[in-house]
């Protein structure tokens, strides 16, 4: 007899184990979309309100190197996040800069109407068609014991570590990266030794925005992409940081599994149609008893 | 000569009354000219090209069947030409797969001029725009919309020519006992699998009503909805695997389709009959997307007969227009709604709104497309004797396979299991 796990009705304990070990592989790379924004509102405290949008340009980066010349998303994550990290370099340092002392709303009016723009552009490019790849793997899975893992989702999640470790260590070790966190610690601290807090900034961002490409590019194997995508992926990326702490690096990626993996299984043990309905339900949870987030600071 | 003996109410009261008659035989006078030149206002009605708010969701995510009922669109012109029927002019109107955008919509294009409304393939956004026409008193010919409240509302400029719920289903059952008949393989049991949008729901409710009435050879094992609009259906699909059951039968759209079907294959799991009642799995799109693993799935949907001459003709222009597409519902039943618009137009002589309204309760097109005697529209607007077809995908084609006065294949039943396609 196979174990099962029954509330309402029986599902099979594989298949729980199937959808959960499916939630952690997705819930990884909306981890490392997240750790994007994260890392952007803990340094330059701007919350990218544009960051599911950009998301989506990656995506489509992603879809014109495969339907041209047949490269791989996943050998196209680098590429493509530096391509992002011109970007969101050029958007902190035009348009952000002189809004960083300016009130919340000013800014927040800024990225959402740098997110419509972005949405508007790609519609006009692209027009309103969900666009995909299909590599020789897409449909690909592979089995351990009774375990099925879609192949996509574990080169996916795979290289969402890879992208995070690196992070993590350049924010660890490196020289620039010790000089971001000093900033993000102690804004006029830092500009007191003399770093160039503006420069810093716009590193910032724009190792933001390569985390957002590199995610997008590893995105386009799990979903279509089509241009209205990226505001409910910015509100995924809001949901995710929020539950993992606002800031926290480490915060974003266990956020972005636990929401994963939340929506995978409430969607098999209660309704899929109520899937977002966990997900927004661990964040209502989290904010009445941490408002801080698991790994958020508390403010003092 | 001035009476000053009247009092001066008297006056101002004379003074009304003769302003009243005045407008009056002013009014008796402009009713004689607009009488006069009636015949010719009729004459000039026909050589105008009558204007026709088409609604489609062009954008969102049920973007890329809107723009496949657009192709139907395209063609009509020059079809309705040679039918010798007057000109229409086309007003686009997106409703963004939204039915809030669909209600603004629709009430844009009518204070732009629109005689008569078009659309709009999904339910929702339909029962929206019908409630719009009906307020403001334009024709609304519904291409696509199954969802039967919207002609059970009395409405009195609201027409459909597309099955609904119910007729749907009794069609798609029906067929599917004759396929199982001729293939000699039919599914022990199935999961119920739906969009839970007003279509899917409508669906759903009328399946506990209609199917017990066919004694079907399977058992529904369990019922899963799930939002249309969905990113990821891994979880609906792991859920309908764990039941165990021999088939799925679905309704679904055009996006969901591809998510299924691309978890179907990652999950190893092929039923031995994927049975779809909607939109999706028999779509262009759907078939370049996956090639030989788009074979298999049948279709039991409102469809076209092969047979009929002006099939023939949509058939030719749109080979012309996109050699690489198949003609389908969303092209037959957009196509058809503007075939009724112009007929009616024709036949009414005038773009009144009301005489439109009248001339399209009075429709009786037996030069049609779609599988049925005709089309023509009882008290409540519902064209009830337009037939449902099988379908299913082979080689990247559309062969009929039930009924069988409009076959031409046999059915491939029970469909070839994923992993054994090469």
């Amino acid at each position: 007899m196979r174990p099962e796990f029954c509330w309402g009705s029986c599902v099979p304990l594989e298949v729980i184990l199937n959808v959960a070990a499916s939630g952690l592989l997705t819930g990884l790379v909306y981890g490392l979309m997240a750790l994007g924004l994260s890392v952007i509102f803990g340094v330059v405290r701007v919350v990218n309100f544009a960051h599911g949008e950009m998301m989506t340009i990656a995506m489509y980066l992603a879809v014109i190197l495969f339907s041209y010349y047949k490269l791989d998303p996943l050998l196209m994550m680098v590429p493509i996040a530096v391509v992002l990290f011109v970007f969101g370099y050029a958007i902190q340092h035009v348009l952000i800069t002189p809004f960083i002392n300016r009130p919340e709303h000013s800014q927040f009016i800024l990225l959402v109407a740098i997110a419509i723009i972005m949405v508007n552009v790609l519609l006009i490019v692209f027009g309103p068609d969900a666009k995909s790849v299909q590599p020789a793997y897409a449909f690909d899975s592979f089995q351990i014991g009774t375990l099925i893992l879609d192949a996509t989702k574990v080169y996916a999640a795979a290289a969402a570590i890879i992208v995070a470790a690196a992070l993590f260590g350049f924010f660890r070790f490196t020289l620039v990266g010790k000089a971001i966190r000093a900033c993000a610690d102690n804004y006029a601290g830092a500009l007191v030794v003399g770093l160039d807090v503006k420069r810093l900034y716009a590193l910032t961002f724009g190792l933001g925005a390569a985390c957002v490409g590199a995610a997008g590019s590893m995105m386009t194997l799990l979903v279509d992409v089509t241009p209205p995508l990226g505001p409910a992926y910015t509100l995924l990326a809001f949901v995710i940081v929020i539950t993992g702490g606002l800031g926290s690096m480490m915060g974003a990626l266990v956020g972005g599994v636990l929401i994963g993996v939340t929506e995978a299984l409430g969607g098999l043990l209660f309704t899929p149609s109520a899937k977002s309905m966990f997900a927004f339900g661990l964040l209502v949870l989290i904010l009445l008893f941490r408002p801080q987030g698991i790994f958020g600071k508390r403010p003092t | 000569m001035k009476n000053d003996s009247r009092p001066e109410t008297t006056t101002a009261t004379e003074g009304a009354v003769n302003n009243r008659r005045r407008s009056i035989v002013a009014g008796i006078g402009a009713a004689g000219i607009v009488a006069g030149v009636a015949p010719f206002n009729i004459l000039r009605a026909q050589g105008r090209a009558l204007k026709v708010g088409v609604l489609l969701p062009r954008s969102g995510v049920q973007a890329g069947i809107g723009q496949d009922c657009q192709r139907g669109v395209d063609l009509a012109s020059g079809i309705l030409k040679d039918l010798g029927l007057p000109n229409i002019e086309i007003m686009n109107g997106d409703t963004e797969s939204n039915v809030d955008m669909a209600r603004s919509r629709a009430e844009r294009l009518i204070s732009e001029g629109a005689q008569l409304l078009v659309g709009a393939f999904d339910s929702g956004q339909t029962t929206a725009i019908a409630q719009v026409a009906e307020q403001k008193g334009i024709p609304l010919v519904i291409n696509i919309a199954a969802a039967p409240p919207i002609t059970e509302q009395g409405y009195k400029f609201v027409f459909r020519n597309f099955p609904t719920a119910a007729m749907i289903l009794g069609d798609a059952f029906a067929n599917q006992k004759e396929v199982f008949k001729i293939s000699g393989a039919a599914p022990k049991s199935v999961v119920f699998m739906h969009v839970n949008d007003t279509f899917g729901t409508a669906m759903q409710k009328g399946i506990s009503v209609v199917m017990p009435k066919f004694d079907m050879p399977y058992k529904i094992l369990a019922e899963i909805p799930y939002d249309p609009a969905a990113r990821d259906l891994s979880v609906e699909v792991a859920k309908a695997k764990a039941a165990n059951a021999d088939g799925l039968l679905l309704v679904s759209r055009l996006n969901d389709a591809i998510l299924l079907t691309r978890e179907l294959i990652k999950q190893r799991w092929s039923p031995m009959a994927i049975m779809s009642m909607g939109p999706g799995w028999y779509e262009d799109q759907y078939l370049k997307t996956f090639g030989k693993m788009a074979d298999g799935p049948m279709s039991f949907v409102p469809w076209y007969d092969p047979n009929k001459k002006l099939s023939k003709q949509l058939e030719g222009a749109l080979a012309k227009a996109h050699p690489d597409i198949n003609l389908n519902t969303n092209h037959i039943f957009t196509f058809e709604a503007l075939l009724v618009a112009a007929d009616a137009y024709k036949r009414a002589g005038s773009t009144d709104p009301k005489a439109l309204a009248d001339a399209i309760r009075a429709t009786n097109i037996t030069d049609n497309v779609s599988i049925g005697p005709g089309i023509r529209f009882n008290e409540k607007g519902q064209n009830a004797t337009v037939k449902n077809a099988a379908i299913q995908n082979r080689g990247g084609k559309l062969v009929t396979i039930a009924p069988g006065v409009a076959a031409n294949a046999k059915p491939e039943n029970p469909m070839v299991a994923y992993n054994k396609r090469g």
